[in-house]
């Protein structure tokens, strides 16, 4: 009878130091689609994420050796307090302060993004991070010369290998551990989730500017990435820089001055705003859509209606939506430890 | 009776001769070695990389310092009709004019005699929208593809000629051709993928069988490049990437190959 008493007491307790053990492991959870999120884009298939792989591409997002003279690394212009844009710069200075011709954009959410880069031009996250590296104006190197000072580093192999199985570091397994990082980078907890999973109210003029948006802003900013992924032009003034947008990646001149509709999450943390961060304010982007809109070609046909140009959007109104679009803002997602530079 | 089996005998015996005619001389099921030659040619000379001067049809002078293409999805037919596509994992090539290796690459083909040779110049549209991973060697945009890659545009330039001429407006006189676009990914854009066929039975079909070395050698001439359909002017075109007018130069240099002779 003691006996058996002692084999329970043992499984029992074998039961506890597994389930700990479990729980452990369970922090990493992998990539997690959000409920109400639609299926994600990105092909899984061809990159499992693994803990190990993320925090080899953490560590090589935050690392400057990326860079020709080590000195710009992805997070120099993908800070995560401005949720992974530039704050204050409406164009990047990279390597050597070179100045480039776009705004930084966020790294969120990147799974369901069918395009990168303002114009669409590179169709897969695993290829994104060629351009930056390579361009002489951000990063510099290529991409030879950059996998050679992984290969010689002194952590580096140990990291692939704990990654991928064998600390062989190839371009694939490079990219693909970036594209994991980014990946992880989901950000689903802002307050207007919270109301979307009934866990929060909105005020009385954040509802209001809700319903505003709805009718106003969300045939492109889609619900709930806040961007439908197409390009777009919103009758932007043309700069003296003459960026023609997708045009250059089509050749297709209806696609002439159309840049993509970035998503609006995060909306309160990455100032400036627009391809070429000409807007420093949320305030000053209404303003346009307001009443800054000009007829340049290819300009979208939701802003032009009948004589009328921009939106329609009166000074009661424009509160409302401000209101609105702050609960956008996922203070988890820019504070979250596990996209922070260890 | 006598008579019957001595007609048998007769016969067998035709038969089995039959056999022995067409049997020994190529096996179907050994692949052999034969090697495409691409020998870069300016008009009658052949290429001199930064010291050759060569005029084009427009009257202009000019210089090449480079000269690469991709050359890939090789396709022949025998003389028995069958149609062999090498497999595409190893029908990637990039022709380098400054790398003499690059020049002659090998392919691994069932024994047998040849009339047709094709090829596309450039890397067709489903290699370019492959996942990293199928991007190896001459396709490897981190690596020997890097200089042949848009990175900003995500797609392989497939023919880049680069040199010097007085005629060029540009800084450093320089003229740039790099020319791409596979179609596009979600949009449609231009497609200069070209391809070639080649009939190789004028200037000598090649015998390939294993143990020997068979080598169809092709002039390349890059003044076809200038010179064709539409002639190209450095002075008015002195750069030309992606670009409307890029879809000339691919019609044009699709022209720059032909069969000169067959080394059996």
């Amino acid at each position: 009878m003691w006996r058996k008493k002692f084999i329970i007491l043992f499984v029992f307790a074998a039961g506890i130091i597994a389930c700990s053990k479990d729980a452990v492991e369970a922090v990493f959870a992998g990539f997690e689609k959000p409920e109400g999120f639609p299926e994600p884009v990105y092909r899984f298939a061809d990159n499992k994420i693994t803990k190990e792989g993320f925090e080899l591409g953490r560590k090589l997002f935050y690392d400057p050796v990326l860079s020709a003279n080590n000195t710009i690394s992805c997070g120099s212009c993908h800070i995560q307090t401005s949720a992974f844009t530039h704050h204050g710069h409406s164009v990047s200075h990279g390597i050597f302060d070179r100045l480039g011709t776009r705004n930084s954009p966020p790294i969120m959410n990147l799974a369901w993004s069918t395009s990168f880069m303002w114009d669409g031009g590179v169709f897969d996250l695993d290829l994104q991070p060629i351009v930056p590296i390579t361009s002489h104006v951000e990063m510099g190197d290529s991409m030879s010369n950059v996998l050679t000072k992984l290969r010689t580093s002194s952590m580096y192999p140990a990291m692939f290998s704990k990654a991928f199985g064998s600390s062989e570091i190839t371009a694939t397994r490079f990219l693909k551990a970036l594209s994991q990082f980014m990946l992880m980078c989901v950000s689903n907890n802002a307050k207007y989730d919270s109301v979307t999973r009934g866990q929060a109210v909105f005020t009385t003029d954040e509802q209001a500017g809700y319903k505003l948006f709805q009718q106003k802003c969300g045939t492109c900013h889609q619900e709930p990435l806040f961007t439908d992924y197409s390009f777009r032009n919103n009758g932007l003034s043309i700069s003296n820089v003459n960026d023609e947008g997708r045009y250059a990646v089509t050749l297709n001149a209806g696609d002439r001055y159309k840049f993509k509709v970035p998503s609006l999450r995060n909306l309160d943390y990455t100032p400036p705003y627009m391809h070429d961060g000409r807007f420093l304010t949320i305030e000053a982007v209404l303003d346009h859509y307001a009443g800054e809109v000009q007829s340049t070609p290819n300009l979208d046909p939701l802003l032009h209606t009948g004589d009328q140009l921009g939106i329609a959007i009166s000074p009661k109104e424009k509160v409302q939506l401000l209101a609105f679009l702050k609960t956008l803002d996922d203070r988890h997602f820019i504070t979250d430890q596990r996209f922070s530079e260890q | 009776m006598k008579y019957t089996i001595a007609l048998t005998t007769l016969f067998v015996l035709a038969i089995s001769s039959c056999k022995k005619d067409d049997a020994p001389l190529y096996n179907n099921d050994i692949k052999a070695e034969l090697s495409v030659e691409f020998d870069n040619i300016a008009g009658s000379s052949d290429l001199q990389l930064n010291t050759g001067i060569y005029t084009n049809a427009a009257g202009e002078k000019l210089t090449v310092n480079k000269l690469k293409y991709y050359v890939s999805n090789f396709v022949l037919t025998r003389m028995d009709g069958l149609v062999y596509t090498v497999p595409q994992d190893s029908s990637y090539f990039l022709v380098d004019e400054s790398d003499e290796t690059s020049h002659a690459p090998v392919l691994h083909i069932p024994e047998g005699e040849y009339k047709t040779l094709t090829f596309t110049v450039g890397v067709d549209s489903l290699r370019c929208t492959k996942d990293i991973s199928e991007r190896t060697g001459v396709l490897d945009p981190t690596d020997k593809g890097a200089d042949m890659y848009w990175g900003w545009n995500s797609g392989y330039i497939f023919f880049k000629l680069e040199g010097t001429s007085p005629s060029s407006t540009s800084a450093g006189n320089v003229f740039m051709y790099h020319i791409g676009g596979f179609g596009g990914y979600s949009s449609a854009t231009i497609n200069n993928i070209k391809t070639v066929t080649l009939d190789l039975t004028e200037r000598g079909t090649p015998k390939v069988k294993q143990g020997k070395e068979t080598n169809i050698h092709l002039m390349v001439d890059i003044m076809k490049m200038f010179n064709g359909s539409s002639n190209v002017s450095i002075a008015a075109n002195p750069v030309v990437m992606f670009s409307d007018y890029s879809v000339s130069i691919a019609n044009n240099y699709t022209a720059m190959f032909r069969h000169d002779h067959t080394e059996n």
